[in-house]
């Protein structure tokens, strides 16, 4: 009995939660979705640019894309962290001051890229040879191909394994507490265990935690969802039209590189 | 282009009537690496008519549409279009020249069927978004499927599928069709209503090159009938006498073998 009082009180004391409350909604919340989401919209963009390096037929584009990912993916995310954080802040210092976000987000973002760009380059790779074929038949180059043909669809079949990116990114911004955070500049992490800390109660610790799960339960379902509607298809509601004899021999068959890819992301 | 030319075109069926050119290669060669695929094949389809090449597999057929439309580039000799060489022209804009129909359809399977028509006129042709897909549902309404624009491609059937690519195709004004086996794939019942389209094609005056294994439609559409074998023309003419009176032993066995 006395221990689950205690317990209770150590996890879930509720006027250490309400004590942190105010500074993880008004400080932490916004710190860690503006370090996730950049971080997500910068790593997107890189890792499209590697993917296509990737898999170009030139070897001087290809090989440093492959360089790059492996370091960054072999690389515990601390030691990236702190390798640009720290290493990079004296020349960040003449740029933007003392603040450790930008160089954060870089980090952020190298280390997503490298994820990323390996999602989308196995998205890519597993389009039908034939639907570039198909566009450089119409008169497309082979590089207007790849954007308007190949690249969409490679893409939209790998959606579920880039939401989990985005899910581990939101995690991994925890990290950034590593360069040392002003009291403004803390994420929901460093307040819940500054608080933590403070009181020797970890409740708020607990309350930091519920605010992760805010953001990232839903995105876990949104993921569900993409992997549903890729499965059953837009074409459902379409189907009943008449026609749809549903053999399509060379159709999208989506159901597996969506599987297997978010399998592999983890 | 003006919205005059499009009504033009609309009146005319969109296609370019009788404006098929005629087609020639002069001893093309292709290899992969060891592998000799075409051995100097020469061939001439006279304007806006139909010539199909017959042959087992592996005989080359399909590497020779490639190289007409230049999806490969031959290693020696010439392709010619309307009696030029086209391998000096930038192969992007020679390859609007000539449409290609594939055996697996290969139609854009996240885009709309009127999508799939109306990308190639607005980013290649620079339509405006409202005539191309006008253009569209005029070439999608000739195979039959103009009913069928909003759908996505994976909810008809083979046969569907297959005239979508050739409305695409068509959409685009080639002066040649390419036809790569474009009835292979598809199940037995649905073979017919594809072989129309191209049998209609074919009426219209289009130029056609037609690798097939539809004897059937080689013997009644085609005027001219070519047997590959290990990458050369084998044998070839009037589709009565390279039916009835064949030359070669090798187009006698093949022919006994399909028919």
């Amino acid at each position: 009995m006395d221990i689950l009082t205690t317990l209770r009180e150590t996890f879930f004391d509720l006027d250490a939660m309400r004590a942190a409350l105010p500074e993880l909604v008004r400080v932490g919340l916004p710190n860690t979705l503006v370090l996730a989401l950049t971080s997500a919209v910068v790593g997107t963009v890189l890792g499209m640019v590697l993917a296509v390096c990737g898999l170009s037929p030139r070897r001087w584009l290809r090989w440093p894309a492959r360089v790059f990912t492996d370091v960054f993916r072999g690389l515990p995310a601390a030691v990236t962290i702190l390798l640009i954080g720290v290493g990079l802040s004296p020349v960040a210092l003449h740029v933007w001051g003392p603040n450790p976000y930008p160089l954060g987000i870089l980090a952020l973002s190298l280390i997503a890229s490298a994820y990323i760009g390996e999602i989308f380059r196995s998205g890519i790779q597993s389009v039908d040879t034939g639907q570039l074929e198909a566009a450089r038949a119409l008169g497309f180059s082979q590089p207007s191909g790849m954007r308007l043909v190949v690249i969409p669809q490679g893409v939209r079949r790998v959606l579920p394994a880039l939401v989990n990116q985005f899910i581990a990114l939101i995690k991994e911004s925890s990290l950034v507490y590593f360069l040392g955070l002003l009291a403004s500049q803390r994420d929901l992490f460093r307040i819940g265990q500054d608080a933590a800390a403070n009181t020797g109660n970890q409740s708020a610790l607990v309350l930091a935690g519920l605010f992760y799960l805010l953001v990232t339960v839903p995105l876990t379902h949104v993921v569900n969802a993409i992997d549903r509607r890729l499965r059953d298809g837009r074409r459902d509601g379409r189907r009943a039209d008449g026609a749809a004899r549903p053999d399509d021999p060379d159709g999208v068959d989506l159901d597996d590189p969506v599987l297997a890819v978010s399998q592999e992301a983890r | 282009m003006t919205a005059e030319t499009t009504a033009d075109r609309l009146a005319t069926g969109g296609v370019a009537r009788g404006h098929g050119v005629a087609v020639a290669t002069r001893d093309v060669h292709l290899a992969f690496g060891s592998n000799r695929v075409l051995r100097g094949v020469d061939l001439d389809v006279a304007a806006a008519t139909t010539a199909c090449v017959i042959g087992p597999s592996g005989s080359g057929k399909s590497t020779l549409l490639r190289v007409v439309n230049r999806l490969l580039e031959p290693d020696r000799g010439d392709v010619l279009l309307d009696g030029r060489s086209v391998l000096p022209d930038n192969a992007d804009v020679l390859r609007q020249r000539v449409g290609m129909v594939f055996q697996h359809f290969n139609l854009f399977p996240h885009k709309t069927v009127r999508a799939n028509v109306t990308l190639g006129l607005t980013k290649l042709k620079g339509l405006p978004k409202d005539e191309a897909a006008e253009l569209a549902l005029h070439h999608l309404d000739r195979v039959g499927l103009a009913h069928k624009a909003d759908v996505r491609p994976g909810s008809l059937s083979g046969g569907q599928q297959q005239r979508v690519a050739i409305a695409r195709a068509l959409a685009m004004e080639p002066e040649v069709m390419l036809f790569d086996e474009a009835t292979s794939a598809l199940d037995p019942e649905l073979v017919k209503g594809v072989l129309a389209a191209m049998a209609d094609l074919a009426a219209e005056g289009m130029t056609m090159l037609v690798v097939t294994h539809e004897m059937g439609f080689a013997r009644s559409v085609a005027q001219q009938v070519l047997f590959m074998d290990h990458g050369r023309v084998v044998e070839s003419g009037e589709p009565d006498q390279v039916f009835e009176a064949p030359g070669t032993q090798r187009l006698q066995r093949f022919l006994s073998q399909v028919l």
